[in-house]
């Protein structure tokens, strides 16, 4: 197996996912141009040097479809030998991607690539790919499908997170993100996206609310009390018995914000690194994907995390920091309580409940803030890793090279 | 031609009607297909045939398929030959659909299942002010197999064609307009002269899904996201309504959604083998063997001993006007009986009167019955305190506080008032009735008629045969329950007869494994999952917590030697807690002013939790097997003489889920062999109550 480095690493800000967000304007396609360009740029990298672009995009459908990454790929003027791929797990999408030219890599098929995520959900609004497992009826039926927001409740239910607990999750994730911000830890990531006339449309995460305390919080309305009536609920006491009734306790201010963005991950093996003169930043030690029960459909990252430890013969002690994806608080909370992982090692800049959940591109977003954080805080080991709809779930370990 | 007559008129129309020869109400069988499908040929065949009239000679239109008919193919039944009955049904009904000429269906009284998508077959749909239509196959745990899933989500959209499909309700003909489900509502007198004139308004044939261009947003499927959303809730919706237990609701769903997407005559056979795997399945045949077959075989008088004069009651007394006995006269009141109700004073009498007069004022309110029809009604009611009244009276039920001794009083009070025919009914539901039939001069017209509660409501009847009940009063009690609709099942004497008896079994298992530290939420999930209305706990609470203890103690103090049964230390702990259900607000449940009843919090306390839970299928075994088990004593030991009392009671006294098709069906619906492995496992983990009955050998043997 060679080894896999990855090189580079850059993100979009992201946009608030809605039309009066600075991204609304821009079409997923260019979001990844705009990335594919500004890595080529800073690098100054010969795309002909690369095998693969793999995009992963949790709903490529409409303008995300027809395998955007290779429109992206002429779009950004890259050479037309280098291939491309779209790759959809759901919320995992970006980090597959990135563990898809890895796994070419290792294997001696590629010599380097490029790994990221696209997803603009202001255009290609949540819902745009529905499939079997939510509305073929004989499918969602016997599959006990529930909305990800009832797994969430259920989570909380079970654990007995209160209102309180996943409200004060949210607020210190708000927190970290604006401290992060405000000193500066993404710069090395962040690249600004243009508008038409290549002027600066967005350079900072926009659906950020720094200063959000418990007590704002407290005021939102529970979102998933409708749906939990509409018979959500009923599935959810079939599936666990021991739940009188569901507390719903997951708003929009402790759950990911919607979001537009995009995400590469520059990887190649050692050869590449001599050829271009780059340094690589990090190695990827292991990954892993995995399914979990797809009625909460939000356990698989403690199942994911053990088995891509097991991957790289390491121990969740070995693990300096782990980035997971913030879908909902409840999630994250039992992440921590079953790997006994304490806050201080984990989002430590914050996450998808301060800063957006781009969907497919956010795998490939805090893989890079795992890397960035680990440079800036001396650290060496890190592990990204997310939930995805349906049960299923990636990871992704790196270490500081 | 069998149960159709065709002609043709003079305007060059054919006129189709439907006229069962061997009964009231006209239903699809093989001999009415046979004939539907040679007057089609017919038709087809004279050329000068301007159209087609569709009507029936009966009172109702259609009544749907002949379920005795489909019933008898159960046995053998595979989802092949399911298939093929739909298939020929819905052929049939394609055909009419595909002639050249219009076809106008004219409905009067009820068009039900096949006997609506026969008339939504048609080009046009007239109904009388007084139809009714419906699909109610998904109550039968089947689907509307003639191209119902199909035809009627084209004509008016699958989301409303969904509220009738998974409802089964009956609609009237007015609501049925305004669903686009008919086309014109006139008088019934007029309704042969609008079809003519229909007719000759040189209407359009075809249909729009044989047109081209036809393209519903459903028939995109997927591929738009508002339709996707639309069948994920309708999913939870039946998830959320009906559980996991049935396959007809889900099955409709999927007729709908995955038809929408094929031409029609794919999807008409999509829908067909949906109803190949539905009435080759256990559960339909379950449901329509118990709540169809069974149930009309009791209604028809299964159980009444033959060579005895059919007799009507023209006066009845009610004694006691509690909800109980005030639900039982105006039950008998809407049977047009004239009904005596009694009570100790004139006060009271009036006050059960009043009942009947609310829930009659509900009714008028709700357009379901004119105020003169309510006043009859209630005028048929005469409350008083004076017994002198009862003379003239065939039958009098008992309603009165379940005390032996307050029955004697009664019994004598009845008897001194009323002649030697009279018959006399106790309503009790546990105390023996050849016990209180000491208390009687007659007590070969001594009988229990155990309603249930609210009488008014409840459709079935427990029966009680006492020692010395004649076949007689057996016969004429079963003639006054059939005035009055009710479903009878007749029993033996025995403490607590059968329902009461068994579905202490019920509550007394939830109790246990309370006490055994099983988390309550747990329990009554697993009962809610398998299909009963509510949990053992929440069940205890309505009853009181002391009226189980109450009866075991009662029963001891009769007879030596008897074990306390599994639960009752439990209720005993609760008891000695101050909680004695909803009555006191204070039981399993609390029950806070504002907002729904919560477990009670101390639960955890008062009965630690078991570090290990049980396994879920566990928990609701143990609450189907405790029952089914003590039903099979029931029929073992003299009380029940029939199964099919023993499932009916079961269904429709306590509401035990019917896609079980009964307390004892539901053995076989487990399969025989594998009903006793599992009761004997859960004899060696939970005692000797789960034991396999000695009649269960028979049972294997029967099933081989």
């Amino acid at each position: 197996m060679q080894d896999i480095f990855i090189y580079d690493h850059a993100r979009t800000p992201r946009g608030k996912g809605r039309p009066d967000g600075a991204l609304h304007e821009i079409p997923a396609v260019q979001l990844m141009i705009q990335q594919l360009e500004a890595i080529r740029d800073r690098n100054a990298l010969d795309t002909g040097l690369l095998d693969e672009v793999a995009v992963g995009i949790a709903q490529p459908v409409a303008e995300q479809g027809g395998v955007l990454p290779r429109a992206a790929v002429i779009g950004a003027g890259y050479d037309q030998s280098v291939a491309a791929i779209q790759v959809n797990r759901f919320c995992a999408s970006g980090l597959d991607a990135v563990n898809l030219v890895a796994g070419q890599i290792a294997a001696g098929m590629s010599k380097a690539g490029i790994g990221g995520g696209v997803e603009s959900m202001s255009r290609v609004v949540f819902g745009s790919d529905p499939g079997a497992w939510t509305s073929d009826p004989r499918i969602a039926f016997n599959g006990y499908f529930a909305p990800q927001g009832i797994g969430a409740d259920i989570i909380a239910t079970i654990d007995g997170f209160s209102r309180a607990d996943v409200d004060a999750y949210a607020a210190e994730s708000q927190r970290r993100a604006a401290l992060a911000w405000a000193e500066g830890r993404f710069a090395r990531s962040v690249v600004p996206v243009r508008d038409l006339l290549d002027e600066v449309i967005l350079d900072r995460d926009e659906a950020m609310r720094p200063g959000t305390t418990v007590d704002d919080l407290a005021k939102l309305k529970p979102a998933f009390v409708e749906l939990g009536n509409a018979g959500y609920d009923r599935i959810a006491q079939e599936c666990y018995r021991q739940i009188e009734r569901v507390e719903h306790v997951h708003t929009g201010g402790n759950s990911s914000g919607i979001v537009d963005g995009a995400a590469t991950v520059l990887l190649g093996d050692a050869g590449f690194g001599e050829r271009t003169g780059l340094v690589p930043r990090a190695r990827i030690r292991a990954w892993a994907s995995i399914g979990s029960e797809p009625t909460i459909m939000l356990t698989a990252p403690a199942a994911v995390a053990r088995k891509a430890l097991a991957n790289a013969a390491m121990e969740t002690s070995d693990i300096d920091l782990f980035e997971l994806n913030e879908a909902f608080a409840s999630m994250v909370l039992r992440f921590m309580a079953v790997m006994g992982v304490d806050h201080d090692r984990i989002n430590v800049n914050g996450g998808a409940i301060a800063m957006g959940h781009p969907l497919g591109a956010t795998g490939a977003m805090i893989l890079g803030t795992a890397i960035d954080e680990l440079e800036r805080s001396g650290k060496s080991t890190a592990m990204a890793l997310l939930c995805a709809a349906n049960g299923l779930g990636s990871a992704t370990i790196i270490e500081r090279v | 031609m069998k149960h159709m007559q065709l002609t043709f008129g003079d305007d060059g129309a054919a006129i189709l009607t439907l006229d069962r020869e061997d009964g009231s109400v006209n239903v699809i069988c093989d001999a009415f297909m046979e004939a539907l499908g040679a007057a089609l040929d017919q038709v087809a065949q004279r050329e000068d045939c301007t159209g087609l009239v569709i009507r029936s000679a009966k009172p109702g239109f259609l009544a749907g398929a002949d379920l005795t008919m489909l019933a008898a193919e159960f046995p053998t039944m595979t989802a092949r030959r399911g298939y093929e009955i739909s298939q020929r049904i819905s052929g049939l009904l394609r055909r009419l659909e595909m002639l050249p000429i219009p076809s106008v269906a004219i409905l009067a009284g009820a068009a039900l299942g096949g006997g609506l998508e026969l008339a939504l077959a048609c080009s046009h749909r007239i109904a009388s002010e007084t139809a009714m239509v419906g699909l109610p196959e998904v109550n039968l745990g089947l689907l509307p197999a003639a191209g119902g899933t199909q035809r009627l989500p084209r004509m008016i959209g699958a989301k409303k064609a969904l509220g009738l499909l998974l409802g089964g309700s009956m609609i009237d003909a007015a609501k049925a307009a305004e669903l686009g489900i008919v086309d014109e509502v006139v008088p019934g007198t007029e309704a042969a002269d609008a079809a003519r004139r229909w007719l000759t308004s040189s209407p359009e044939s075809q249909k729009p899904w044989d047109r081209k261009g036809f393209r519903p947003p459903e028939a995109r499927g997927l591929m738009l996201p508002e339709v996707a959303l639309g069948y994920s809730l309708a999913t939870a919706g039946v998830a959320g309504k009906a559980g996991f237990r049935q396959p007809a609701p889900v099955a409709i769903l999927s007729c709908v959604f995955e038809g929408m997407q094929l031409p029609f005559d794919r999807a008409l056979q999509v829908e067909s083998k949906y109803f190949g795997r539905l009435v080759s399945g256990k559960v339909a045949q379950n449901i329509i063997g118990t709540t169809f077959i069974a149930r009309q075989a009791a209604l028809k008088g299964a159980r009444r001993p033959e060579g005895h004069e059919i007799r009507k009651v023209s006066r009845l007394g009610v004694i006691g006007a509690g909800m109980m006995g005030a639900g039982i006269a105006q039950v008998a009141a809407k049977a047009g009986i004239a009904v005596v109700l009694i009570d100790r004073t004139a006060e009271q009498a009036e006050k059960g009167k009043a009942y009947s007069a609310r829930s009659m004022d509900k009714l008028v309110e709700r357009g379901r019955i004119t105020r003169e029809k309510a006043d009859a009604l209630l005028n048929r009611i005469a409350p008083t305190d004076d017994f002198t009244q009862l003379a003239g009276c065939e039958l009098v039920v008992e309603a009165v506080f379940e005390d032996a001794a307050v029955k004697a009083e009664t019994i004598r009070k009845v008897e001194a008032a009323t002649g030697p025919e009279t018959i006399y009914a106790s309503n009790t539901s546990t105390l023996p009735i050849t016990g209180l039939a000491a208390a009687s001069s007659r007590p070969d017209r001594f009988i229990g008629l155990h309603f249930f509660s609210p009488a008014e409501r409840m459709e079935l009847v427990e029966v009680i045969r006492g020692a010395r009940t004649s076949d007689a009063t057996l016969a004429a009690s079963l003639d006054f329950l059939s005035q009055l609709r009710k479903t009878p099942i007749v029993v033996n004497d025995g403490r607590g007869f059968y329902t009461s008896r068994v579905v202490q079994f019920f509550i007394n298992e939830g109790a246990a494994m309370v006490g055994e530290g099983v988390e309550p939420a747990r329990i009554e999930n697993a009962a809610r999952s398998i299909g009963f209305p509510v949990g053992p706990l929440a069940l205890l609470d309505e009853v009181s917590i002391d009226l189980p203890v109450a009866i075991f103690d009662q029963a001891l103090s009769q007879e030596d030697n008897l074990a306390e049964p599994a639960g009752v230390a439990t209720l005993r702990r609760m008891q000695e807690l101050d909680r004695h259900g909803r009555k006191t607000g204070r039981g399993f449940y609390d029950y806070p002013e504002s907002g729904p009843k919560q477990l009670w919090h101390g639960l955890g306390e008062a009965f630690p939790l078991a570090s290990e839970q049980p396994d879920d299928r566990e928990i609701e075994r143990r609450l189907l097997y405790a029952q089914s088990l003590e039903a099979l004593r029931c029929r073992e030991g003299g009380i029940l003489d029939t199964d099919a009392d023993g499932d009916l009671g079961s269904v429709f006294g306590w509401g035990f889920p019917a896609w079980t098709g009964g307390a004892l069906r539901y053995i076989e619906t487990e399969g025989v062999e594998q009903f006793v492995a599992n009761a004997r496992e859960l004899a060696r983990r939970h005692g000797s109550r789960f034991e396999p009955t000695p009649g269960l050998d028979d049972r294997v043997k029967a099933a081989a």
